[in-house]
């Protein structure tokens, strides 16, 4: 057995047991179904998307609020009759409630999306509370007393008025929509969401406008909960603010985290849990504590907290593992024929891809660039190098777009960047790999790379939902298999990127940069955390890289790893340029050696600075120690 | 509205603000030195009003057991780790799971406060040790988490106070008499004593603060803890117990909160939340993290509930809790460029 055929036996399961249930049993498992497409929303948002709301019940309001007032208002009433029979005004109700969410969504999405991720969750609190008290006060949606006498659902003439009627519908579209984010999160666009969560430069690095698709999670969180609204409202059949308070809200996430903010699934589970759970503390609690309110809010307020410092991954992954062991694993799909991806012709060797032309960078009184100008060609290696501090990862930030120039111009393939974003350098065909690797460590290596090659396919969010994305996403693992193949990383494609060597892990930054194509590799310290012969196989591909006309520029600390494949060096020390040329000119050059080594004979620049302190490994890697060759590690 | 009515209802704003204004000052204190958004800071407002009326009625309040129980966690707590081998810092867990408790149990159970100000000491007593144990047992063993889930354990957190004080004082509000019975008359405007109180220790707490900051080596090592942890631990600054200080400093401001604001208005178990989140809204102009943009944010906050209360009640929270939106647009507009999280 494996979990899909697990899957399919508890759907059959619960649709044939589902008549035999007792009436309140049915109305249970309805409500679970309703709050678990809330907390599925959430679950998107919080465990894989790296945001989260507290303000889902305000969602939730609105589309049960919509439909309600389309169904029951004489304004509405008056207007619809005889436009729209009756039976299909409820669906009438369904489109208000979704395009008023869609909009309001969208809205507070795009004010929080520049600002740090906590702005978002702050943001819904104060958006769920000011609903709630409009809700309660606007005199044509009831006030505190609601709206009554919704109308019930009804289909082809079959009428869905009783729990049991409704529930199976409520479950349907509950698996339409864990069937449709699963195959979302199992493509490109899903890879891209994820990678939302471990950090925005890495992913607007990689070509993936991480505002745009911050503000389509929420959307999508926020339709959901108001589907699940609508539902709800023809369920219920009257409405009222109680039900879409912020507490509520905040146990539609008790739901996501406890069940597993990381996993689908999590959310039936934690919506299943949390709703016994509530009925089971609704019955003991107010005689055990001899008093009468919400105290079930004290039992997940704790448990909440215990998950969170014991289970940080909620309780799905745990059954997941148990039953793991019983099951099969799913035996691999054969792939679709693949598609062709676009590919990049490169520039002619020794045409002009980078240059700068004066960049500055000043932190207050603080200079940690100093009007460096430089170039890289087509079908050279060059080299930054310098003592730590020097300013080499301020300039990378420069000529990537993580951060801005004071003054000074960059030009990537001829175009103006200054004050681009990161994902317009991947757009002009930029690749990189970063000092501090930024991998998704739970992923696989190979959808780890895959992500690299995102802005070379166009599938969007419904064609991945709906799968019409197959031939384009088999294209796109093959391009990742074979970056991670050139690498020499193939045995370990299926693995974990976490579970990689450090050394490891960088390689597969390059191979996640090589399968974006780009003309333009920058490398921050690749070679660091390598053993002598991957130090040698990465100095391999990289000459072989050159010669198709790859421009790369690394910065590196290993001295003999730069002096055999670099063809230019520039020099930095405190935010200037000292030196550039050739590896050989810069070994001779006195102020380089200065630079490494520590003042000669007191000139003039020691007076400026504090004495330089004398780093016996980059000392040693400059080949000036025979002793020391090849021992140059970076600190 | 004419001049009277607006100078009346913005000496409101002005009272409500400072009360505000302690808000945002504890809540960008908390979050610069821990990064804990610390949505429970409202409820430690009602714990001191509650408590306060409670002494005054009488009564034990109940959040003396809760500090006894919560002491006595931490306490196990750091038995276990001390056991496992961890380092343990003896003294200032003593503090504030021994020494505190202790002092708080005979202060109300022992001294039994008669007086206003022996009943406001001993509700500061009990309340600002509570900053401390709650940082110890919820959010210290997530030290190393992302903002994003310590926001949702003080969520979570929240969930559990605001239970629990329904709990300890039921759903009926209280009011406690004022410290101060006297009227001004300025330029034809009443002003109450208790206002003059209100501003005024507002005030000088916002100085003490500030001096504490500016001058103290403890200040001064918060701050640094504030800007940098790694750095801060590097230097000799014992990062968990900036920790344990500016929760307590936390609970501190909002016991006092509780104890200005409760003879002004009726505080229930649940009034101390949205009094917390009206601080947040000018914390949040200050983008959680400068004071006086913060200070001035909650004197906004003050006004425009004020103001609204007037010109459309109803709708007082909706206007106030949206005040949000425009003020993150307005701080969007300054970041160009995407940041990345910790």
């Amino acid at each position: 057995m494996t979990r899909r055929h697990l899957t399919l036996f508890f759907v059959v399961a619960l649709a044939l047991a589902w008549p035999l249930l007792p009436e309140f049993t049915a109305t249970m498992f309805s409500y679970i179904a309703l709050y678990a497409l809330v907390a599925v929303g959430l679950v998107m948002l919080t465990g894989v998307g790296g945001m989260t709301s507290f303000g889902q019940a305000a969602f939730v309001a609105i589309g049960a609020y919509a439909t309600a007032w389309v169904c029951t208002s004489p304004a509405a009433t008056a207007a619809l009759d005889g436009v729209l029979p009756p039976g299909l005004v409820p669906w009438l109700g369904l489109a208000l409630g979704l395009v008023l969410t869609f909009a309001i969504a969208w809205g507070l999405g795009a004010i929080t999306l520049k600002l740090s991720g906590h702005y978002l969750p702050l943001c819904t609190i104060a958006w769920g509370l000011g609903l709630y008290y409009l809700f309660g006060n606007l005199q044509f949606l009831g006030g505190q007393t609601g709206i009554t006498g919704v109308p019930a659902l009804s289909v082809a003439g079959f009428s869905l008025a009783s729990p049991r009627a409704l529930g199976p519908v409520i479950w349907a579209v509950l698996l339409l929509a864990l069937w449709a984010l699963h195959n979302l999160l199992d493509s490109r666009e899903g890879r891209a969401i994820r990678a939302l969560k471990s950090g925005r430069v890495m992913a607007e690095s990689m070509g993936v406008d991480t505002a745009h698709y911050r503000i389509k999670v929420f959307v999508l969180a926020a339709l959901l909960a108001a589907i699940s609204g609508w539902l709800y409202a023809h369920m219920q059949r009257f409405v009222n603010p109680t039900p879409f308070n912020l507490n509520i809200g905040i146990e539609y996430l008790f739901m996501a985290v406890v069940g597993g903010a990381g996993h689908l699934w999590g959310a039936v589970l934690g919506a299943t849990l949390i709703t016994l759970v509530k009925e089971k503390l609704q019955d003991i609690l107010p005689g055990l504590l001899g008093a009468s309110g919400n105290f079930e809010l004290i039992v997940f307020g704790l448990l909440m907290v215990l998950v969170l410092q014991r289970f940080a991954d909620g309780l799905w992954p745990t059954l997941a593992r148990f039953a793991g062991r019983f099951l099969r694993p799913a035996a691999p799909r054969a792939p679709k024929a693949a598609a062709t991806l676009p590919v990049r012709t490169l520039a002619a060797p020794g045409a002009l891809l980078l240059e700068t032309a004066r960049v500055t960078k000043r932190f207050g009184g603080l200079v940690a660039n100093d009007a460096i100008s430089m170039t890289l060609a087509a079908g050279e290696v060059h080299a930054l190098i310098g003592p730590n501090g020097a300013g080499k990862s301020t300039f990378f930030n420069m000529i990537s777009g993580v951060d801005d120039p004071t003054e000074g111009e960059v030009r990537l393939l001829g175009e103006p960047m200054n004050g681009q974003p990161s994902r317009a350098y991947a757009a002009r065909g930029m690749g990189r790999t970063f000092q501090h690797v930024r991998l998704l460590g739970q992923r696989s290596v190979l959808e780890n790379v895959a992500l690299g090659a995102h802005r070379r396919a166009r599938s969007g969010w419904i064609a991945s939902m709906l799968r019409l994305d197959r031939a384009e996403e088999a294209a796109l693992l093959a391009e990742a298999r074979r970056q991670i193949e050139r690498c020499g990383l193939n045995a370990h494609a299926d693995a974990a990127a976490a579970s990689l060597a450090l050394g490891q892990q960088r390689i597969v930054e390059i191979a996640r940069a090589l399968a974006g194509q780009p003309a333009v590799l920058l490398l921050d310290e690749p070679a660091a955390g390598l053993r002598h012969l991957e130090k040698q196989a990465l100095a391999t591909l990289l000459a072989q890289l050159r010669a198709e006309g790859l421009g790369i520029l690394v910065v590196e600390h290993d001295m003999e790893f730069v002096m055999n494949l670099a063809d230019r060096i520039t020099v930095l020390e405190f935010g200037s340029v000292i030196a550039e040329g050739t590896p050989d000119e810069v070994q001779r050059n006195p102020r380089v050696l200065d630079a490494y080594l520590g003042g000669s004979d007191g000139d003039a620049r020691e007076a400026a600075h504090p004495a330089p302190v004398v780093r016996p490994e980059a000392a040693a890697g400059l080949g000036l120690d025979p002793l020391a060759q090849g021992a140059g590690v970076s600190p | 509205m004419d001049l009277q009515i607006a100078l009346l209802l913005g000496q409101d704003g002005i009272v409500n603000g400072a009360i505000y204004g302690l808000m945002a000052l504890a809540l960008v204190l908390v979050f610069s030195v821990t990064r804990v958004i610390f949505i429970p800071q409202g409820e430690l407002v009602a714990f001191g009003a509650l408590s306060m009326a409670a002494l005054g009625a009488g009564h034990v309040p109940a959040t003396l057991w809760l500090l006894v129980a919560l002491a006595a966690m931490a306490l196990a707590v750091e038995g276990w780790r001390w056991k496992r081998g961890v380092t343990v810092e003896w003294k200032a867990t003593l503090v504030w799971t021994v020494l505190f408790p202790v002092a708080a149990l005979a202060m109300v159970l022992g001294l039994r406060p008669a007086s206003l100000v022996t009943q406001a000491l001993a509700t500061l007593l009990l309340v600002t040790p509570l900053g401390p144990l709650l940082y110890r047992l919820a959010y210290r063993p997530l030290a190393n988490a992302t903002v994003l889930m310590l926001l949702i354990v003080s969520v979570a957190l929240h969930g559990v106070l605001m239970g629990l004080g329904l709990l300890f004082f039921g759903a009926e509000g209280s009011r406690t008499p004022a410290f101060s019975d006297a009227r001004f008359d300025l330029g034809g405007m009443a002003i109450t004593g208790q206002s003059v109180v209100v501003v005024g220790v507002a005030l000088a707490l916002v100085v003490l603060m500030f001096l504490f900051f500016e001058r103290s080596i403890v200040g001064k090592a918060l701050r640094a803890t504030a800007m940098n942890r790694v750095g801060a631990r590097l230097m000799g600054i014992p990062t968990d117990l900036s920790g344990d200080l500016s929760f307590a400093l936390a609970a501190l401001i909002g016991a006092v909160a509780g104890l200005l604001i409760a003879p002004i208005t009726t505080i229930y178990y649940d009034t101390g939340f949205l009094i917390g989140l009206k601080g947040f809204v000018a914390a949040i102009v200050g983008g959680l993290a400068s004071y006086p943009i913060a200070l001035a944010g909650a004197l906004l906050v003050g006004q425009l509930e004020a103001f609204s209360s007037f010109w459309a009640s109803a709708f007082k929270e909706v206007l106030v809790f949206t005040l949000i939106i425009p003020v993150l647009w307005w701080r969007s507009l300054h970041s160009r460029h995407v940041e990345d999280e910790e």
